[in-house]
């Protein structure tokens, strides 16, 4: 709330106008646009082959778009050199694809691009803050897939981004672990200040965890506003 | 005379269909595993003694024209052998890479060994030999590029993860080039390694029919195998370098990827 008691929207750090992608004549991701504001957490929901992540994928630069943009912080995404655009918008995807090491050497590699080391007590924060403290000079190998996908997250974080992506992170884990990476995202999204867009299957897992909920359709974005109107009106 | 050439010539012919069936045995019992490349092996044996036959009968001709006939013959070769090589890999810019890396590869280590007269200069040496380079450089160039597309294409979310994370394109596909590399070099290593004791190359053996002295004649075999390795060895460090930026678009994104099924 501002002095004069209005309320102030949040900033907006990811907006995207038209955005479109089309592969072999097919549009994949078909004229979307949508805001998130700072503190956001947007859960994209639909059917499989409803393009949930292909427009993630947009949105790290992984894939190119056909047509529109979107801007990060106000920037077009095409203002950015792609390895800087892709630190600020880090992305944990639903494998955690931890690379052969040690889990310090993963929490290290993101920095290590741009020539930063990570010292051992930032290493030992972000691992105390994904629930794993002691796991530095762990082999990734003998990891469970739950902690796996935490050390894929403090992996993204390490990077410091100001928007985190996530596409089905919790796809691949039993329910005990999955409840363990919903509440994680929460806290780091809350405790760093992100902005996130989680793509899940799973509408019971956008309700526990997402303020806004945007909703696709064969690419198609359908519906977008807070989890319960768009959860409830789809219900119905 | 005559009708000694037309008997030697049948006499091949009976050899080659012979030898051919041989490679159909193999087809025949891959068959019975539900592995299928009849129409690629018969494609391939038909291509093949028509391709020899031709250059055998250019051979002849150009054995008595100018020793510069040579060059041309090594570089329509190595073009051809670009061509063949690229066509096999499937990636987008394959034929420059392929190109480029052995007219360096082979291309260089044929200039600079005739300039050096370990290749003698005539064209029945020159050919013969340099065309062994080619070929070696081709068969090593088409491993590493079919070696790197197949452990890019099923690495794709190690790749992806990397880039997400920023890191440069190039830079993630390193050990898919290292382990390239190595592996498109085995068949060379492995024929340097058993040279006399596994196998004794024709070359040799032609070398010593035509009259050499035996000894001179093995350790000219292995002076052609370390040449093969040196020709086979620079194409494919040259073509695994440059195939890496063919893998990702100008904005490092992987394109390199296994096809999507048609929807």
């Amino acid at each position: 709330m501002n002095h004069d008691g209005h309320v102030q929207p949040p900033s907006i750090v990811l907006r995207t106008e038209h955005l479109s992608r089309r592969v072999n004549g097919r549009l994949i991701v078909d004229d979307v646009s949508f805001e998130v504001g700072h503190g956001d957490i947007l859960a994209v929901v639909g059917p499989s082959g409803a393009g949930k992540s292909s427009l993630l994928r947009l949105l790290n630069r992984l894939d190119e778009p056909t047509s529109g943009t979107y801007f990060v912080e106000g920037r077009e995404f095409r203002d950015f050199a792609p390895r800087e655009l892709r630190r600020r918008v880090g992305m944990v995807m639903q494998s955690a694809y931890l690379f052969s090491g040690s889990v310090a050497d993963n929490l290290r590699f993101g920095p290590r691009q741009r020539g930063e080391i990570l010292t051992d007590v930032v290493i030992a924060d972000l691992l105390a803050e994904v629930g794993l403290p002691d796991f530095a000079s762990r082999a990734v190998e003998n990891l469970s897939g739950g902690e796996a996908q935490r050390i894929s997250l403090a992996r993204a974080l390490a990077n410091s981004p100001v928007v985190l992506l996530a596409d089905e992170p919790t796809s691949a884990l039993d329910e005990e672990a999955k409840r363990g990476i919903e509440r994680l995202i929460v806290d780091v999204v809350r405790q760093h200040g992100l902005t996130c867009v989680i793509v899940t299957h799973d509408t019971a897992q956008a309700g526990r965890i997402a303020n806004r909920v945007l909703l696709m359709e064969t690419g198609k974005l359908k519906r977008i506003g807070p989890t319960e109107e768009v959860l409830s009106a789809e219900h119905n | 005379m005559q009708s000694t050439i037309s008997s030697r010539l049948m006499m091949g012919l009976a050899q080659a269909g012979i030898a051919a069936a041989a490679s159909m045995v193999v087809v025949l019992l891959a068959r019975r595993r539900n592995i299928h490349f009849e129409s690629e092996l018969f494609i391939a044996l038909v291509r093949g003694l028509a391709q020899i036959v031709a250059v055998g009968s250019v051979l002849v001709l150009l054995l008595r024209g100018p020793k510069w006939t040579s060059g041309i013959l090594l570089v329509a070769m190595m073009l051809a052998a670009a061509s063949t090589s690229s066509r096999r890999a499937k990636i987008p810019g394959a034929f420059q890479v392929s190109l480029y890396a052995i007219f360096a590869g082979a291309g260089s280590v044929i200039a600079l060994m005739t300039s050096a007269r370990v290749i003698d200069s005539a064209i029945t040496a020159l050919v013969p030999v340099g065309s062994m380079l080619v070929a070696n450089a081709m068969n090593t160039n088409s491993l590493a590029l079919n070696r790197f597309k197949a452990d890019v294409q099923s690495h794709v979310g190690q790749i992806e993860s990397a880039l997400a994370l920023g890191a440069g394109a190039e830079q993630t596909v390193t050990p898919y080039v290292e382990a390239s590399f190595r592996a498109s070099l085995i068949p060379a290593i492995d024929s340097l390694r058993s040279l006399g004791i596994v196998w004794i190359p024709g070359l040799m053996a032609g070398m010593v029919l035509s009259g050499a002295p035996p000894l001179y004649s093995a350790i000219y075999q292995f002076v052609v195998l370390a040449m093969i390795f040196a020709s086979s060895g620079l194409t494919s460090l040259i073509s695994t370098t440059l195939i890496r930026k063919h893998a990702f678009s100008a904005a490092e994104q992987l394109v390199l990827r296994p096809e999507l099924p048609a929807h």
